[in-house]
């Protein structure tokens, strides 16, 4: 695996922590929770090795 | 504060399941490997990455078989899914490993040449991930690809992919293409080094005669033909004007461009001794205005609105009611390739490449693709080549 991809999988991993940190946090709307999973999805899948 | 928490739970087990139900099939398509069995003719079966080293270890590398005659002779090689979504050419390369007997020369047969691709789909087109060949036996269970490697493996696209050597400019995506990738260097991107391995192969072994299998839209103009370049070009012509006498299927020579660089047909001539030749046959399934992208359309190639295009004459291929079935698509490879070897062989005898009992394209109309493939519950596991 190039360094280029391993930096890329940190950079995944970072969003995943802030969006899921940003889903702890959230009190009020259940809309921003929906939204904040929706765009974990794909992340999550690429740092699975999946997609 | 209960119902915040409840909530959580809920979407987040939602998404989960969604991860799950939607990630599952990918991962397990990814996995899935098929089961090659070695036919009378296989003598040796070794992987790219022996002849391009940093291949080694990647969803990259890939099986190669080898068929050695009796007698010395010349050397060809097949290629097919060198575009995992155009799998007639995979097909065809499997019937020559399963059926093949070679009595002068050798043979060798790359069925996966983009094996990245072959574990990649197109969801967002409706790719099925697999479809099923109706056999004598039961049913074949292919891995349907897509064009290019997976992101997964080769990662990430530049904004334009500059071309090695020629340094000309192609499009991003071209860097996950293994048809632009030609002729490849050790220490490239992952698809330059499938490329670099197959190039060292034919400068290695000396290969004569190398052919690499694709099938192209019905409203795209470089189908069902033959493309080759200056060397290539007479003997694909005898090849292309004998099946039409002979087998009576149009299969026309079209030139490889010079000024387009990175393909088979052109930098296979240009940096071996070997004589390319890519073949490419209708396939309906990849024209975009058609009905679902189901494997029915994959199998039989029959779609209403390709029929009504043909009688308005937007598509470049005779089409009617019986569409542009998988065992035509196969037969036409079979039997161009057997006749480009017949007449490499008439051209060169001392590098003569004899090959038999690989069925040809009336065989395959009339019994279908799936009569000719082996049982892999009856192979014995010694036979089998899990790829």
């Amino acid at each position: 695996m190039s360094l280029v991809m391993v930096a890329y999988y940190v950079i995944c991993a970072f969003l995943l922590v802030l969006l899921a940190w940003n889903f702890v946090k959230e009190k009020k709307s259940p809309d921003n929770l929906v939204l904040y999973l929706l765009v974990m999805i794909p992340i999550l899948l690429r740092l699975l090795r999946v997609k | 504060m209960k119902r915040e928490k409840f909530l959580k739970i809920l979407f987040t087990a939602a998404a989960l399941a969604l991860v799950v139900w939607g990630g599952l099939p990918l991962y397990r398509h990814r996995h899935f490997d098929m089961a090659v069995v070695k036919g009378p003719g296989v003598t040796r079966v070794f992987r790219l990455s022996d002849y391009s080293p940093r291949l080694k270890g990647t969803m990259a590398d890939t099986t190669v078989f080898v068929l050695e005659g009796k007698e010395p002779g010349g050397k060809a090689i097949l290629f097919g899914d060198t575009h995992s979504n155009e799998p007639e050419g995979m097909l065809a390369s499997l019937l020559y490993i399963e059926k093949a007997v070679v009595e002068k020369g050798t043979l060798y047969v790359i069925p996966f040449f983009n094996n990245s691709g072959s574990r990649n789909t197109r969801a967002g087109d409706g790719y099925p991930l697999y479809f099923d060949v109706p056999t004598d036996w039961g049913s074949l269970r292919v891995r349907m690809g897509n064009r290019d490697a997976s992101p997964l493996d080769q990662w990430p696209d530049p904004d334009v992919y500059i071309h090695y050597p020629d340094r000309q400019m192609l499009s991003y995506i071209d860097v996950r293409n293994v048809n632009r990738t030609w002729p490849g260097r050790p220490d490239g991107p992952l698809m330059e080094r499938v490329t670099y391995g197959a190039m060292e192969i034919m400068r290695r072994e000396k290969i004569d005669v190398a052919v690499d299998m694709h099938g192209a839209e019905t409203m795209f103009p470089v189908t069902n033909c033959i493309v080759a370049p200056e060397k290539s070009v007479k003997i694909a012509t005898l090849a292309a004007m004998t099946v039409k006498a002979r087998e009576g299927f149009e299969n026309h020579v079209e030139p490889s461009p010079v000024g387009f660089r990175g393909l088979s047909h052109r930098e296979i001539g240009d940096y071996a001794a070997t004589l390319p030749f890519l073949l490419e046959a209708p396939i309906p399934f990849l024209d975009q205005p058609t009905g679902p992208k189901t494997t029915k359309l994959l199998l039989d190639g029959k779609d209403p609105f390709l029929l009504r295009l043909s009688r308005a004459k937007k598509l470049f291929v005779p089409y009617d009611v019986s569409g542009w079935p998988l065992e035509k698509r196969v037969g036409q490879h079979s039997s161009v390739t057997q006749e480009i070897f017949r007449q490499f062989s008439k051209k060169f005898p001392d590098r003569a490449i004899v090959i038999r009992d690989v069925p040809r394209y009336a065989d395959l109309v009339k019994n279908g693709v799936g009569h000719y493939f082996l049982n892999p519950n009856q192979a014995g596991p010694k036979n089998i080549v899990m790829n």
